[in-house]
This record gives structure tokens, sequence and C-alpha cells, in this order.
């Protein structure tokens, strides 16, 4: 079960940028390029290696405001970043 | 890359990936390098300024990778400068090297210049084999150095043994090393026969056994270590059924450029017959959307039969533009790897000498150097 208090940080092979010609966020690893989805882009931007997952979420809800309790996507893709050896957590 | 790179049927999307063949100099002599066995041949190379112009042109048009290759890349001593350009302007800079002639000061100042990921070959995991097939009797404690000062120096190292019947039955020993050196990616990549390797075919093409034991061997390890280095097996493509789909379509991601700038939808591409552009006198942007070369396989219209009327065309594009013309004369004919190809037999001959072939020392190797490659031009 993963915990908010957990800190996601990118593993070190990893960058994570703004790519204008695919109109996206990606993660670029050694020779490899994996496109983000909108909602991946926004989590993963607030992801700085500091902050914890409940720390995410906040700054999500702070960022859109309308949008409904964002919990359980964050800790989604999380879970599936980690399971996809993007991330570490500490 | 997880994407087609293709934006409409008409108009291609960008490249993605900028392969800049720095130099074909060399220190080794590898029987299976990937360069065109004409290399005597082609001396220039591109200035600083003029390879300079070319990363900056298709990072603009999008491409987020960026390889430094050869030949040997570290023979430019203007590496670091284009490094720091590409890294800069946001790609993710890739060095694919040999490691000879590398030192501790010149990891560290490519680590200053922003180089991303270091991938380093070795010819095998045991000294004696390596240094045959490098063609250099140092190669092996060099690497050894090398892979340590990569990793001392926190990039992420990827190890690449290119896979033959000398080499293959050694794959527990391959995964045993790259772990003790702390690899992060390991790549066990098959020979592919084109140019150098397929004039050593019959001497480097293993068998079927010592091919299902490598596999065996590698999904063991897999299994035994989730999470631990990720492995990349490359089959040989001789020993499937349908032909791989070579570079994700022709002009759909992958640009090549060689030493002298000429412009290439794959690193064998220059065996073929065909009019290459030269970037020293047009824009990577023409050369992609614009050339001959560069449209004259995309889509499907260029295609015989039987991929014309294949059901499977979109998934293979027919296979590897470069093997069909080197085993059939034609580029536009079916890669023969396919068992629809009306030259399959060939494929099948080449596989059934490689599995009654029981004395694997009869057939001498030719190295990948400039004397070999003047006689292979002489021979025409």
């Amino acid at each position: 079960m993963l915990e908010k208090t957990a800190v996601p940080a990118l593993r070190n092979h990893f960058r994570f940028q703004w790519e204008p010609a695919q109109d996206c966020h990606v993660l670029l690893y050694p020779e490899g390029m994996i496109k983000l989805n909108g909602s991946a882009g926004e989590i993963m931007s607030c992801c700085d290696g500091e902050r914890t997952i409940d720390g995410i979420i906040d700054m999500l809800a702070a960022k859109f405001p309308e949008a409904p309790d964002l919990s359980a996507d964050v800790l989604d893709f999380f879970k599936v970043a980690h399971e996809q050896q993007w991330i570490d957590f500490s | 890359m997880n994407s087609n790179g293709s934006t409409s049927a008409n108009r291609p999307g960008p490249p993605l990936w900028l392969l800049a063949e720095l130099t074909y100099r060399c220190p080794l002599q590898c029987p299976y390098c990937s360069n065109p066995t004409n290399l005597a041949a082609i001396k220039d190379e591109m200035s600083t300024d003029q390879w300079l112009q070319v990363i900056r042109q298709a990072r603009e048009m999008g491409a987020a990778q960026l390889g430094f290759s050869g030949g040997e890349p570290l023979v430019r001593q203007d590496l670091e400068e284009l490094v720091a350009e590409g890294r800069k302007l946001g790609y993710y800079t890739n060095l694919i090297t040999s490691g000879m002639g590398l030192t501790d000061e010149r990891v560290a100042a490519l680590r200053d210049a922003g180089l991303d990921h270091i991938q380093l070959s070795f010819q095998s995991s045991s000294e004696e084999i390596n240094n045959t097939f490098a063609g250099s009797g140092k190669a092996f404690e060099q690497k050894l150095k090398i892979a340590k000062a990569v990793k001392a120096q926190g990039y992420p190292m990827v190890l690449n043994f290119v896979l033959h019947r000398h080499n293959i039955d050694q794959v527990g020993e391959m995964l045993a090393l790259s772990e003790a050196l702390d690899a992060d990616y390991v790549e066990l990549a098959n020979t592919q026969y084109h140019g150098w390797a397929l004039n050593n075919r019959d001497s480097l093409m293993p068998s079927v056994e010592q091919l299902e034991r490598a596999e065996a061997v590698t999904n063991a390890y897999r299994d035994k270590h989730k999470g631990g280095m990720k492995l990349y097996f490359v089959v040989p493509d001789y020993y499937e059924t349908r032909p791989k789909p070579c570079m994700n379509g022709w002009g759909s991601m992958f640009l090549t450029v060689a030493p002298d700038g000429l412009a290439l939808p794959c690193h064998s591409a220059r065996d073929l017959p065909m009019d290459f552009p030269d970037l020293r006198e047009t824009s990577v942007s023409d050369v992609w959307f614009e050339s001959e070369a560069f449209n004259k396989f995309r889509g499907n219209d260029w295609m015989n039969e039987p991929c014309r009327s294949c059901p499977e065309k979109e998934k293979d594009f027919g296979g590897c533009r470069c093997q069909a013309f080197l085993l059939t004369g034609d580029a536009a004919n079916a890669d023969p790897v396919c068992e629809k190809s009306p030259h399959h037999g060939q494929i099948a001959e080449a596989v059934e000498r490689a599995n009654c072939h029981t004395n694997i020392a009869e057939a001498p190797l030719l190295f990948r150097n400039v004397a070999n490659s003047k006689n292979l031009i002489a021979r025409g």
C-alpha cells in the first residue's frame, strides 16, 4: 500500500520535460521517450524529489480548484510510475 | 520510442531520433560493424559548425534523442562542444562508444558538458574473445576501467554485447559481468547481417540450440532479478518468420547523419543504390520532408508483392529495405526473412548452414578495417 507521506523522485537516468513538437510532457531516458498524458504531466510537474504525495495532491488541488478529489488519480499514477521504474520513493 | 512518429497518412511526423555518426575512424575492427564496407572511400567529415547546424535544425523540428556514434565518436576532439550544444537545446544526449581513448578526465568533461548517458560496447565477457573480435589486445582492460569510471561519475550506463556464435554461449557470464559493473541496462543484441556482418555471416550465425540456450539464460535472469538491470535481448531476424518493423518505418522517426553529412534513414542505408541528400547543402527539414530518398519507402505504394496485398504490411512495413536489397537485389521487395517472400530460401539455407556447421573455426573472419574496405571496393 502506497503511503501519502512517501516522497517520489524521478530515477536518475530519466529527464522530465515539455516537448513543444509533441505538445505534451515527456520522460526521456537512454535512447527512449515516454509521452505523458495531460494529468500525468501535471502530476510530474509537481514532483521535485522533496514534496510528499500529499503535498503534490495539495498543490494540484490549489491549481485546479474545480477538479474533484484527485487523491486516487495521483496515487494510481505513482503506483504505475514505480512499477515502470520511472520513480523511486524515499 | 513508443510513438509512431507520424501525424497523418501523408505528412510524416518529425524525426525524433538524430544519430550523429561523427566519424568512421575507429581503433577497433569488429567484423560485424554497422559502418559501410566502403568506408575507406569516405574520408570527409563535417566541421564542428556543420554538425552544430544539423543538431540545431533537427531539434527545432522536434528531435528529442541525440546519439553520438561512429566509428568511435571520441576520436572527434569537438565531441564535448557538440554534447554541450545538444544538451542546452533540450536533447537527451547519448554517447555510443567502444570506450577506447576514454579517460577519467574526458568522462568528467563530458559530464560537465551535460552528457546524459553512456552506452559502452563489449565484444565478450572473456578477455580473449573480446580482444580477438575487437582486433585489439588492450580493449578488454580499457573497457573495464571505463565502465567503472562511468558509474563512479554518476552516469546511467548501458552495456551492449553484440552476440554471435563465438560468444552467445557466454550470456550468463555477460550478465554476471554487467551486474558486477553495476550496469543499468544490458543489450544482448544478435548481429544484424548487413555490410561487414553479411560478409562474415557463416562465421557469426549462431545455431538454434545456442540461441534457445541464450534466451533461456536471459529469461531466468529476468525472473530472478525483478527490478534489477533491464535486459534487452534482440534475436537474429534470420530465426524469425516475419520481418522486424525496421526503424519503425522508413523516414518515420530515425535520422542518421553520416560523417560526411549524408542523411540516411538508417545507419545501413548507405549500402543501397540510391542518392541520399547531403546536409552540407540541404536543411534537415528539406531532407526529411522533401527529399526523394526519404519519401521513397514511406507509406506502402512502393511495395511489391507479397507485401502489397499482405494484411501485416502496416505492422512490419515489409521489414528491412537494406536486407531486401542485399539479398534480393531490389530494395522494394519483401525482406526475405518473411516466410511469404519468394526469396526466403536464402535465409533458410543460411540458417541450415549455421545448424550443421560443426567446426566453428573454419571460416576466417573479415575484420572491419581500411585495408579490407579497400579490397572490398576493388572487388566491387
